[in-house]
């Protein structure tokens, strides 16, 4: 505050004075090679209670451009190697380590992506709250407690005394979010910088954290700074865009602008990659033939405790599912996290323990021995979300793909060899390729090896679980179409599990929305879609961040709901769903 | 907690069996004998049989074992076949010792190890690092009794600051104190330099830095309790190693310890005495883990005792 802004903003008289000032920023980091520009001559400014989007995808700089902000870059090889960051006209970067440590969490604070590990695990929400109060405010302890109180009051959660003793692991990833906001703004800070907020919630938890970022900005008009990759959130929140790639900014607009007339060729093909709702292409009906077959599924994990080590609860993580995989078809399995949609995937490879019959072309699942299970694991194959846990970083590529085949004694290692090369030209990679190891592609580059992968067998169905979640939604759109283009060439099946209702509309003939184990409504896309019946569906598709700004949503109830436990005491049942057709194969759940 | 406690005294109970007849097997084939011992060279044969029948070691291995068992059970730990006394007097009478150089030990292990590890994650990758790392693998790989002498030349020999040996006074538990401690703290600051080091990456450390906190806040109050976690199961184990070092470290010092009493019952074969310190170290062993897994969810509450 000592060197206070003196120059008003030429010809804008009525424009507030600009809270944060980005002059010029270069980033760096020190390689073997040398200084590696990491952000380049980024310059932009924040007005009080404007949303600014700093949007892009991996790799672009945005993440870095918000550390080097709040002057947290991983020391010593990542640093500011040129310009100025002013926060009501004091330079920030040139500020020494004491005087930063006074504007950090005070003027500019910032919340994270990841909830569930951006907490200390070992210290209550309540001290951790305090703590941040107190690191810049003499008060007392209790008065500290009084105001950490507040500030969870604000952000809307339930029961705020008891929060302040329980333990980040106690709450949910809504939940903890809602603590990280309200560490962050209990100060009432000039600056929130946001990167990915929401990005590891839930999409009805996301909605909720949206409309809560929005409303304290309205009350307290903080700047906010918002990272995303999402462009359906940008178009939701910001009043400017700032799209990156590389290091540098490519363009920078109002957000309605950036929406409707893209300048540049990058943003262009960005919004064209993002995923909508409602452009899945109708494709003809398929046979009714099913390449898999689930009926009355059930798969539950007991919970052990007591003096004798006995099962004293159970988690119904599937209850009495019942669906077919027809062929050649997608079929989606959509909902939040633990609803059961990733068990039933591994139900269908024989690695979890189930109830129920699972027939796969024809053949039940139940009563295999070893061997039968290997046979039936051939027609079955998996592509997992991060495809560089899902590759062993040991060994070469071509003895990844090539993997499956040895493990089936399929041909000699020569025409192994050459059917790797054949998969890797497949799916658009470079057969020459096949003797380098999975980190030195990128992660497109990977899924696509793990897929190379799966159809070494020339499987009747692929599982995707969240294939594409992990990338980049440029890389998504082209392995998606990798994926579509397999499926008509080898006339393979899908089950497409995802928490992404977007990707879902686009690639799926039908779909299955799920909720604590069950399933609540199947159909084709176009039923689910277009006229969803369950109020879980609705819920689902409503929250979904729409790209387009000129679209104003309705208000939606500002009420956090937390979902239910799948965990109940031996002997306990969950309530029932039973699936009611209402016309042409489309099944709504009611309680029975 | 209390199901958890019982399940867990339960299965103590059956290790120290466990270990009570495995060691008792092995004494029982040890092809040392030692009614020999107890007899002495000049002995007739029928001495030596008369020996044996008394002590009951003509019986098969099963009628033995049964017999030490069901004394055991009632408390009785035998009598040594040398000194006649009872081996529980015996251990009652120089455990205190061994407790005392074993806190002792223990403190200046944690606080060595502990202080080295913080220091070295915290100025990772630098020359001070390097050092105490170096000395960490120094400390790790020294023979006891080598450490153990040179300390005595220089202090106690040379500078005379600490008396040469025996028991009594603080001064004389400083040095085996100090050597066990310097022996033992190569172990902790290595694992505690590798969980620091990975808790300083944690993102809550960088919730911690962005709400603008002091470095020394943010390194003891939030990553320190994270990283001492793995170190606490390790106290637990490292009962066990304290227990074979203190054989040699008692001799050196002339520390009345049960470490002492150990070393020159397996010298003489006196098999009850053998018996009664296996079964006491077990039992600090057992004792020790069970603590140390006890105090973990006070530290960090995500653990559930069950």
């Amino acid at each position: 505050m000592t060197l206070a802004e003196t120059t008003p903003t030429s010809g804008a008289v009525t424009a507030p004075e600009p809270v944060l000032r980005v002059e010029g920023l270069c980033v760096s980091v020190r390689t073997e090679a040398g200084l590696k520009p990491l952000v380049q001559d980024l310059s932009f400014q924040l007005r009080k209670g404007e949303t600014l989007a700093i949007a892009g995808e991996s790799g672009s700089g945005k993440s870095i451009t918000s550390l080097a902000i709040m002057g947290l870059l991983p020391p010593p090889a990542v640093r500011v190697t040129g310009g100025r960051v002013r926060l009501a006209g004091q330079d920030l970067t040139s500020l020494p380590e004491a005087a930063l440590r006074r504007v950090r969490g005070n003027r500019i604070a910032m919340i994270f992506q990841e909830p569930m590990t951006s907490l200390n695990p070992v210290m209550t929400v309540g001290a951790q709250l305090s703590e941040a109060i107190r690191a810049h405010e003499p008060v007392s302890r209790s008065e500290a407690r009084t105001r950490a109180v507040e500030a969870l009051r604000a952000v809307r959660l339930s029961e705020p005394d008891r929060r302040m003793d329980q333990y980040p692991h106690e709450l949910s990833g809504g939940m903890r979010q809602r603590v990280m906001i309200a560490m962050a703004l209990a100060l009432r800070p000039e600056v929130l910088i946001a990167d990915e907020p929401t990005t590891a919630l839930d999409v009805t938890v996301q909605r909720e954290v949206l409309d809560l970022l929005r409303d304290l900005q309205s009350q307290m008009g903080t700047a906010i700074i918002l990272i995303t990759h999402d462009m359906g959130v940008v178009a939701e929140m910001a009043d400017r865009v700032i799209v990156m790639r590389a290091g540098r900014q490519v363009e920078t607009a109002p957000t309605a602008d950036i929406f409707a007339r893209p300048q540049a060729d990058y943003t262009r093909a960005l919004l064209a990659a993002v995923p909508r709702m409602g452009q899945g292409a109708t494709r003809l009906p398929v046979t009714s033939d099913p390449i898999a077959w689930l009926s009355d599924v059930v798969v539950r994990y007991p919970l052990h405790g007591g003096l004798l080590g006995g099962v004293t609860q159970n988690v119904h993580a599937v209850e009495h599912v019942s669906f077919d995989i027809r062929k050649g078809e997608t079929f989606a399995l959509v909902g939040e996290s633990g609803c059961g949609k990733s068990t039933i995937a591994k139900a269908l490879v024989g690695l979890a323990p189930h109830e129920g019959r699972i027939e796969i072309a024809g053949q039940p699942m139940e009563g295999l021995n070893a061997a039968g299970l290997k046979a039936m694991r051939r027609r079955v194959q998996m592509i997992f979300q991060d495809p560089m846990a899902a590759l062993n970083p040991r060994m070469r590529v071509g003895d990844l793909i090539a993997e499956p085949l040895v493990i089936h004694g399929i041909g000699d290692a020569a025409s192994q060899r050459a059917r790797a090369a054949d998969l890797m030209a497949r799916v658009g990679l470079e057969p020459d390729h096949l003797n380098r190891y999975p980190h030195e592609f990128s992660g497109g580059q990977r899924q696509r090896i793990c897929i190379a992968r799966a159809l070494a067998l020339q499987p009747d169905l692929i599982i995707a679980d969240e294939s594409v979640s992990a990338l980049d939604v440029s890389v998504q759109a082209r392995v998606l179409d990798l994926l579509r283009a397999l499926q008509t060439e080898f006339h393979m099946s899908y089950l497409f599990i995802s928490h992404d209702m977007a990707v879902v509309d686009n690639i799926s003939d039908r779909v299955g929305v799920m909720y604590l184990g069950q399933i609540v409504e199947l159909g084709t896309r176009a039923q689910i879609f277009g006229n969803p019946q369950h109020p879980y569906t609705r819920r689902l598709i409503s929250a979904v961040p729409i790209p387009d700004p000129t679209l104003k949503r309705a208000a939606s109830p500002r009420l956090s709901a937390e979902v239910p436990s799948p965990v109940h005491p031996v002997g306990r049942q969950p309530v029932r769903v039973i699936l009611r057709d209402i016309g042409e194969g489309h099944l709504v759940g009611t309680e029975a | 907690m209390a199901a958890y406690l019982i399940r867990r005294l339960i299965q103590s109970a059956l290790i120290l069996l466990g270990v009570s007849f495995i060691t008792f097997f092995l004494l029982y084939v040890l092809p040392a004998d030692p009614v020999r011992q107890i007899a002495g060279r000049a002995a007739t044969a029928e001495t030596v049989e008369n020996i044996r029948e008394q002590l009951g070691l003509d019986k098969p291995f099963v009628v033995q074992y049964a017999r030490y068992m069901g004394a055991l059970l009632q408390g009785d730990m035998g009598r040594s076949y040398l000194q006649k006394t009872q081996v529980a007097e015996l251990i009652l009478s120089r455990l205190p010792a061994t407790l005392l150089l074993m806190v002792g030990a223990i403190f200046c292990e944690l606080v060595l190890g502990l202080t080295m590890g913080i220091i070295a994650a915290l100025w990772r990758g630098r020359a001070l690092d390097q050092t105490l790392m170096v000395t960490s693998f120094v400390t790790v790989s020294a023979p006891q009794f080598v450490v153990s002498l040179l300390l005595l030349y220089v202090f106690a020999v040379k500078l005379g600051w600490f008396p040469i040996g025996g028991y009594g006074t603080f001064a004389h538990l400083v040095l085996p104190a100090v050597t066990l401690g310097i022996l033992g703290s190569g172990w902790y600051s290595r694992m505690m330099r590798s969980s620091m080091i990975d808790v300083l990456r944690a993102d809550y450390i960088r919730t911690a830095r962005a709400k603008g906190l002091t470095r020394a806040r943010i390194v003891l109050r939030h990553a320190l309790p994270n990283a001492i976690l793995p170190v606490i199961a390790m106290i637990g184990i490292d009962i066990g190693i304290f227990m074979g070092g203190i054989v040699v470290v008692e001799s050196v010092f002339g520390w009345p310890g049960i470490g002492q009493l150990a070393w020159q019952a397996i010298q003489r074969v006196d098999i009850p005495i053998i018996m009664g310190v296996t079964l006491v170290s077990a039992f600090a062993i057992v004792l020790g883990n069970l603590l140390a897994d006890l105090i973990a969810p006070f530290i960090d509450p995500r653990i559930k005792l069950r």
